[in-house]
């Protein structure tokens, strides 16, 4: 041997050993997400990305099944006293949080009672709840005030905030105060030290979870983790993702920009789906001149074409939906009632009739998101409808800030901005975040409307679907006349995935039990 | 020598309590709200203040800075507001990859500029030297994320030699972690190999027309002994500067190359901080910044000695 061989086989022999070893037999889905892990409490934030680590590590009691009906999910069974008053839910025998601790109804109260003081449809819930309490080790009994329709619709509400089920010591935290542990009874568990924020979050299986035996179905049925570990990778930058994505070093790209998926067909070794579908929102500062006008709102309901500013982001017809409704087009909700069509010279006639002297309407634009290229096409179609617009663009920190003020527009205030909820939270009227109109208590733009207010309460004691329907009808035509927002189309966020993965789901969340990969 | 190090060290201080305060009071006149951003997209007024309550960010802007003071006196930089991770241990987690990155970006753009500036100077006005000085040009000019979605499309995509993203810690090897940091290294390097090429080259012409280097060569000596042991040395010292000069430049390239080739190290940890507001962290990473700019100055000013025997602290 050689002296230089020598020294390259000792250095070998350094290097080698440090080599990484440990994760080889596992199978590890690598996933780069849409954003970044912030906080780990899923009941004090609605960011999704919370959400979607509450997935993976929580369960709940009920969940939303593909067709959007409520199924017991950690329940086992329920029933209901004949005056709908009284609610018993029995929990599955031998759940089990990632402690190895039993899952118990004092764990389901204290998480119900820590949820209801931060969530909207959770603290409706709490109002009209006389008690909530532990009957037996796996028996909740849950007495309402009075007939409240929405007991299901809450307890299984599929986005931001879920009611999801911690530890009772954990639950015991104020609803204030973020917790820190993130431990649940979920088919994943949270590897805290391996978290790096702004980097990687790792899963890990659990082995302690008991999966229902019925097939996944939607947000429902059997959670299977079929993976060792689940690996978040933070990636702000959407090329380095498509790349390493077509190199294989990682499995999925959620959220995709649709600009991207042509680049990838033809790989036989890519397919794109759908992740999430999305409704654009133009959101109106109603508390300060000019949107304080509601003929200016309607105008602006007139002037926007839905079509046209939802293909400035996607132009695959099978990627978005023009939709003449304040719900999801695929809600049981939906309606086009009273609903107008784009008219530019009707509106215009509006913009005259309302008053408006060409007052400056300052347009908040957080460019880094998809809604941008629907704000820059609602922005112009405003200044060919003959109004004075101040454009400003901005990234999503800021305007997240500006948008908080009420103050006039000369002062720092704002006239409008985009965003985009997500379907669970667009999809009926009680949960709708962009139609509450409950003045200072609702969504930025503060919209203030005592009929819709009064029909969302009537809503929540409705009996049966049908009656449902007609309420959120009403609404859709109240909403028509006072416009709390306009839409500008609901659109499909996708995800890019390696063909070999098994069993993804899309359930309009991002989930991860089912998926199994090739080791 | 002593003496001037300690009178260095102690000039650090009040340069570091400018940038603190300096930093403390540009992050509170940035637009944006950390509480905000962290109460979410559908949380109430009242959510978000009783957020802000809980981070103490409705407390007087004196009183915080003092808070803030107060805990850096004792070694703290505080904890950041989103993940509630002490704020030494985030930059502890970063240090690496940023070192490593900037150590082997520094490594190979000496390996590129030395003996393309040498064989310059010693080439000058030749058909080489136009070339070299054409590679410095074009390498000055491209902007760092075009040099590395180019690398990643040769190297990594079209060739597979090396990984697209991603950075592997040094426990996990020597060689994977040196594999993962070949395209990032390079693309950081490339400015930097461009401007070391070009001072070399200057500095190397100057001292070639010296007298002493026309002794040498009268006195028999080999050119390449000439080059080596007495030219090059003599031109070290403006190369030296760059070189400390350049860690500034380098640490705000690696903000780019790190988002580009996702390595998380400080630059991606500053520029996430940044976005979502998070004071502690953006404060204690400036402040790490700033100790490194001064160290690095320190210690090039102290490599002269090694160099010019003439020159005494």
């Amino acid at each position: 041997m050689t002296s230089l061989t020598r020294r390259l086989a000792l250095a070998a022999g350094l290097v080698l050993p440090l080599a990484a070893l440990p994760a080889a037999a596992q199978t590890v889905l690598k996933v780069r997400p849409f954003g970044d892990l912030r906080t780990l409490d899923p009941m004090t934030t609605s960011d999704y990305m919370v959400r979607n680590h509450a997935y993976m590590v929580y369960d709940t009691l009920f969940a939303v099944d593909a067709k959007g009906l409520i199924k017991p999910q950690m329940a086992e069974s329920f029933t209901t006293s004949a005056d709908g008053l009284t609610w018993t839910f029995v929990l599955r025998e031998g759940l089990k949080f990632h402690d190895n601790t039993p899952v118990t109804s004092t764990d389901v109260v204290a998480s119900l009672k820590r949820w209801g003081e931060r969530d909207g449809l959770g603290q409706q819930l709490l109002a009209h709840t006389a008690s909530l309490t532990a009957t037996d080790p796996r028996t909740i009994t849950l007495v309402l005030k009075d007939r409240w329709g929405l007991v299901l619709d809450a307890l299984g509400k599929p986005s931001s905030m879920l009611p999801v089920i911690m530890p009772a010591r954990i639950a015991a935290t104020p609803a204030n105060q973020n917790i820190t542990d993130a431990t649940g009874s979920g088919p994943f568990m949270l590897v805290k030290e391996q978290w790096s924020p702004g980097s990687k979050i790792v899963y890990a299986k659990a082995p302690t979870y008991q999966p229902r035996k019925e097939a996944p179905d939607g947000l429902s049925g059997g959670k299977l983790a079929n993976v060792d570990r689940v690996e978040w990778l933070i990636m702000p930058d959407a090329q380095t993702a498509l790349n390493a994505l077509q190199a294989g070093e990682i499995d999925i790209f959620e959220e995709m920009p649709p600009d991207m998926i042509s680049l990838v067909k033809g790989n036989a070794k890519i397919t794109v789906s759908k992740l999430a579908a999305l409704q654009g929102v133009f959101r109106m500062n109603q508390s300060q001149p000019p949107f304080n006008n509601p003929k200016l709102r309607q105008a602006m309901l007139l002037l926007v074409d839905q079509e046209q500013a939802v293909r400035a982001y996607v132009d695959d017809k099978a990627l978005y939906t023009v939709c003449p409704s304040f719900y999801m087009c695929d809600s049981p909700y939906f309606t086009d009632a009273s609903w107008p069509k784009p008219d530019l010279a009707a509106a215009r006639k509006l913009i005259a009739e309302s008053g408006y002297k060409g007052e400056k309407i300052v347009v908040l634009d957080a460019t880094e998101t998809a809604l941008s290229p629907q704000t820059l096409v609602v922005s112009q179609l405003m200044r060919d409808a003959g109004l004075n617009v101040d454009y400003q663009a901005m990234d999503w920190g800021t305007l997240s800030s500006r948008r908080t003020s009420k103050n006039p527009v000369t002062q720092g205030g704002w006239s409008t901005f985009a965003s985009g909820p997500a379907a669970p939270d667009m999809t009926e009227p009680v949960g709708h975040l962009a139609l509450r109109s409950n003045c200072e208590n609702s969504w930025f733009g503060w919209p203030c409307d005592e009929a819709i207010e009064k029909l969302r309460a009537e809503f929540t004691m409705a009996p049966d679907l049908e009656a449902r329907k007609a309420i959120a009808r009403k609404i859709q035509e109240r909403a028509v006349e006072t416009v709390p927002y306009v839409p500008v189309g609901q659109f499909w966020l996708v995800r890019g995935q390696q063909a070999s993965l098994k069993g993804l789901l899309s359930p309009g969340v991002p989930v991860y039990w089912n998926v199994s990969k090739s080791r | 020598m002593t003496s001037y190090v300690l009178r260095r060290l102690a000039a650090t201080i009040p340069v570091l309590a400018f940038v603190g305060l300096f930093v403390f009071f540009l992050l509170r006149l940035t637009p944006g709200d950390p509480a905000i951003l962290i109460a979410g997209d559908q949380a109430t007024i009242e959510q978000i203040a009783s957020v802000r309550t809980q981070l103490g960010l409705d407390k007087p802007l004196t009183e915080q800075l003092f808070a803030w003071a107060g805990q850096l006196a004792q070694g703290n930089l505080g904890r950041s507001v989103l993940s509630d991770m002490e704020v030494t241990r985030l930059i502890g987690m970063r240090i690496e990859p940023t070192a490593m990155l900037a150590l082997v970006a520094i490594l190979m753009a000496l390996a590129i500029a030395l003996p393309l500036g040498t064989l310059s100077a010693l080439k000058a006005g030749s058909r080489i030297d136009r070339m070299v000085m054409a590679f410095a040009m074009i390498g000055f000019s491209s902007p760092v994320f075009v040099v590395a979605f180019f690398l990643v499309y040769v190297f990594a995509l079209t060739l597979g030699w090396f990984p697209t993203q991603g950075y592997v810690p040094l426990a996990q090897g020597l060689l994977p972690c040196l594999n993962s940091l070949v395209l990032p290294g390079l693309a950081l390097a490339m400015l930097y190999a461009a401007l070391l090429a070009r001072v070399t080259r200057a500095s190397l012409l100057e001292i070639l027309a010296e007298d002493f280097v026309r002794t040498a060569h009268a006195k028999g000596l080999k050119p390449r002994m000439v080059v080596l042991r007495h030219a090059l040395k003599n031109a070290a010292i403006p190369v030296v500067t760059v070189v400390g000069v350049g860690i500034a430049a380098l640490l705000g390239g690696v903000v780019v190359t790190e988002t580009v080739f996702n390595i998380p190290g400080l630059g991606r940890l500053t520029t996430d901080a940044i976005l979502r507001r998070d004071y502690p962290v953006v404060q204690g990473l400036i402040l790490v910044f700033s100790l490194v700019y001064v160290t690095v100055n320190l210690l090039v000013d102290l490599s002269y000695v090694l160099f010019d025997p003439r020159i005494r602290y």
